[in-house]
């Protein structure tokens, strides 16, 4: 039997350690950003505005990442483009075109999901560069990275786009079926802008992970620090730059890798509220 | 329950962890001695019982963490430069910087200057090398490798006149760009570039300066682009690190040299 | 059904081998390349000349270590973050939207920036070092997002009834959360915790600047010790000839993850949607 008193006082716990839980996150979001702009202040102060140059010469003592920065949102929009519209039209054809072979195709896709991202690094690195190589030199490329990107993205946008279908009230399909619309009409009137809040905000996530993406990159992108100007050049993210660079870094150049994940934490940052405001601004959990 | 126990198992993990493991090297440094080094510790291991812990990342790592008094030695595969004077760099092998190109490029020589026109994209094709049409594919390495330092001081570049096609980390990711692309011309470690051509990957090492790119010259000092390779250290050694250092220039280590085809200081 | 229908239904069909096609062809060149080597032996023996020859053991150890210190971590802080949010924070008010928002944040923070942080903060501020326990930390705040949504949707998805009965029965809430709330959504944490694991194992540039590269069998935490995603990149980028080990880790880890992923179907029917 559990008295009052020691009932209340294993509750002011619960919410005590439940608030320091919750303050966890907050204090590691806070710690990350602490600990990158502890290291890069001084070296922000020094070089400031040098770092929205194209120009990265860190032994020469040229810091730009502007072409850095383009070339990460650069790599995972494409990859987003490529994958997103993909994830979600194979996502409302197996729910509505293909039902029966749903649950076994998504099986796989989970299985996909599972492969560890180094994986289609060299995927790429092996077969997709020197395949795009023959049509179009150097072959690794800001398309190479996307493309592996989009791979790699797919499996998880293709199932959060599946659960958003299938949050969807039955009465809609109904509905439509009563206004003898045709599927494709009806999922273009109906269920995908009815589902499109949770479908764009699975994608977002998708997108940051895309962005976060290292090794993968890494490995297919060239890594070339320019403004691409086609498909088929080469391009630098901020993460393969870090990968890169961060394990022969010193002095000015080391804070600079800093400053640039610092960088990244904000491109990041300005994405989300934009996905956001894309989404009606209100936090929905889940 | 299953929490509890959890936290039990951490606890003696970690107090197991905290007994002093004064009989333990830590090397750290430059990727391209890091496999060799790697080999020799778990032979050190074996013979003398003592741990060794070797962390790759990079001549730069090597040096900054031997400052900071996080590893014993750095690996640094170059000779040390006049800011590291403070550190005392103990020569265990050498090592040659080869250029690669892919086997079936018909070019079988170029002269220096035709290296720096590629490199600094006054030639983009390789029909005015005599070779088959096709744009050159330029494999660079990244700031802050020593390989790639080499390179730019031997052919007098900076490394803002280079205009690379492609930009890479390791070795290999060098040779595989290079297998993977006719029209590509890339350098790495001379040991990386005969271990894989030996085993059949489609790559062929140019000549430098009209010397073959072969261990024998590299030995014999023929070779133009050779490099040091140095574990540096910092004050006093102690005497686990001096057997250390010992055994890894021990004659008898030759052939664990030999297998990563680097040059043991030791003949 | 109509022309469009039927065009769509071919479309479909073929977008969908567009993309089981690379996948499998990816498959394929690990098993390829690395087949040949998948042996009771490959999985038991410690690997030699720098990974070069013999097998994975010790990575597999030192992996597993990695993985218990991040879950030992994220874990009880996930889920205790989760209860927070599900049982503190009234849905949609403004302290949700800033948590929700921090946890958004936290989660498409890219994995490099938990390395560069881990290597600044455990192993070189806290003295860890490089060994499994910074590694398995820096991993533990990777995961901590996924880890609390999960958690939080799971434990949301428990119905408000049950809540209502145990609030007739004045049932404290200790008890509550104890006894009822959370044995009642545990597949669902689990399935976090099993796609946590899944995220961990997955991850290369967190565990490069803090567990570090060492290939010995691990004697404590506070050892370094390499995990197979990183042997998979310093094989196939680093080590001559070490490919074919590349791709048999690369298989190793395939299956591994494929497991776990089974082991989430199983899990998966009472708490649909976790997908992050």
């Amino acid at each position: 039997m559990i008295t009052t008193s020691s009932r209340f006082h294993a509750d002011a716990a619960l919410t005590w350690l439940l608030r320091l839980a919750g303050g966890a996150a907050v204090l590691v979001l806070g710690g990350i950003v602490a600990v990158l702009v502890i290291q890069s202040v001084p070296f922000l102060v020094e070089h400031g505005w040098a770092l929205w140059g194209n120009d990265w010469q860190p032994g020469l003592g040229r810091y730009g990442m502007a072409a850095m920065v383009a070339g990460s949102v650069l790599v995972s929009m494409l990859a987003l483009g490529i994958a997103g519209p993909v994830a979600v039209l194979l996502a409302a054809w197996l729910r509505y075109f293909a039902p029966t072979i749903r649950r076994p195709i998504l099986i796989l896709v989970e299985l996909m999901a599972g492969i560890p991202s180094v994986v289609y690094g060299l995927w790429g690195m092996l077969v997709l560069v020197p395949w795009i190589n023959q049509w179009a030199p150097p072959g690794a490329s800001w398309l190479a990275a996307s493309l592996v990107l989009a791979l790699m993205i797919l499996p998880l946008a293709l199932l959060v786009t599946d659960t958003a279908l299938g949050q969807l009230p039955g009465r809609y399909l109904q509905a439509g079926q009563a206004l003898s619309l045709s599927r494709v009409g009806m999922l273009r009137r109906v269920l995908l802008p009815q589902a499109w809040p949770s479908i764009v905000s699975g994608l977002v996530l998708q997108f940051g992970r895309a962005l976060g993406e290292t090794m993968a990159v890494l490995m297919v992108a060239g890594n070339v620090v320019q403004w691409p100007a086609s498909l088929f050049d080469p391009v630098r993210t901020l993460t393969a730059n870090i990968a890169l660079e961060m394990a022969y870094a010193t002095g000015d150049h080391r804070i600079a890798l800093f400053a640039s994940g610092l960088l990244l934490l904000l491109v990041t940052a300005v994405l989300l509220i934009l996905s956001w405001r894309v989404r009606g601004g209100e936090y929905e959990p889940g | 329950m299953w929490l509890q126990r959890w936290w039990l198992v951490l606890a003696v993990m970690l107090l197991a962890g905290c007994q002093p493991g004064a009989d333990k090297l830590v090397i750290t440094g430059s990727s391209t001695i890091a496999p060799l080094m790697a080999d020799l510790a778990e032979q050190f291991e074996t013979h003398r019982g003592i741990q060794v812990d070797v962390q790759s990342g990079g001549s730069g790592r090597g040096i900054s963490d031997v400052r900071q008094g996080l590893a014993d030695f750095g690996m640094v595969s170059r000779a040390p430069t006049s800011d590291e004077k403070d550190l005392d760099a103990h020569l265990i092998g050498r090592d040659g910087i080869a250029m690669i190109v892919h086997a079936d490029n018909p070019v079988r020589a170029l002269s220096d200057a035709q290296i720096v026109a590629i490199y600094t994209g006054a030639l983009d094709n390789w029909s005015e090398l005599g070779g088959k049409a096709g744009a050159i594919t330029v494999v660079h390495k990244a700031e802050g490798r020593s390989t790639q330092e080499l390179f730019l001081d031997h052919f007098g570049l900076s490394s803002d006149q280079v205009k690379p096609d492609l930009v890479i980390g390791e070795n290999q990711q060098g040779i595989k760009a290079v297998a993977g692309d006719p029209n590509a011309i890339g350098y790495v470690s001379i040991g990386s570039a005969i271990y894989e051509a030996d085993a059949g990957v489609p790559l062929r090492l140019l000549p430098l300066s009209g010397v073959p790119a072969t261990l024998e010259n590299v030995d014999q000092g023929r070779y133009p682009l050779s490099r040091e390779l140095n574990l540096v250290s910092q004050g006093a050694l102690s005497e686990v690190a001096r057997q250390w250092l010992a055994f890894v220039t021990d004659p008898a280590r030759a052939e664990t040299y030999h297998d990563y085809y680097f040059l043991p200081v030791s003949r | 059904m109509s022309r469009a229908d039927r065009i769509a239904g071919r479309l479909g069909a073929v977008l969908l081998l567009a993309v089981l096609v690379p996948m499998g062809l990816m498959l394929w060149s690990l098993l390829d390349q690395g087949g040949g080597l998948i042996s009771p032996a490959f999985l038991l023996e410690d690997p030699r000349q720098a990974g070069r020859a013999g097998g994975i053991a010790s990575l597999l150890v030192s992996t597993g270590g990695i993985l218990m210190v991040c879950l030992v971590l994220a874990v009880p802080v996930g889920l205790g973050c989760a209860l927070y949010l599900s049982e503190q924070v009234p849905a949609g008010s403004r302290r949700a939207r800033w948590l929700g928002g921090v946890l958004d944040m936290l989660a498409a923070v890219p994995s490099i920036v938990y390395g560069l942080f881990g290597y600044q903060f455990f192993a070189i501020r806290l003295g860890l070092g490089f060994s499994i326990l910074s590694g398995g930390l820096a991993l533990a705040l990777m995961v901590l997002p996924l880890m609390i949504r999960s958690a939080e949707q799971a434990l949301r998805g428990v119905p408000l009834s049950y809540r209502q009965a145990s609030q007739a029965l004045s049932i404290s809430r200790w008890g509550w959360v104890r006894r009822i709330l959370v044995p009642q959504a545990a597949p669902g944490i689990a399935v976090g915790i099993i796609l946590s694991m899944g995220r961990a194992l997955a991850e290369t540039a967190v565990l490069l600047f803090t567990a570090g590269y060492v290939l010995r069998q691990p004697d404590s935490l506070l050892d370094s010790g390499r995990a197979l995603s990183v042997h998979i990149y310093d094989l196939a980028m680093n080590v001559p000839g070490g490919m074919p080990r590349a791709a048999a880790t690369g298989l190793v880890l395939v299956a591994i993850l494929v497991i776990l992923n089974l082991a989430v179907r199983r899990w998966l029917r009472p708490a649909q949607g976790v997908w992050q």
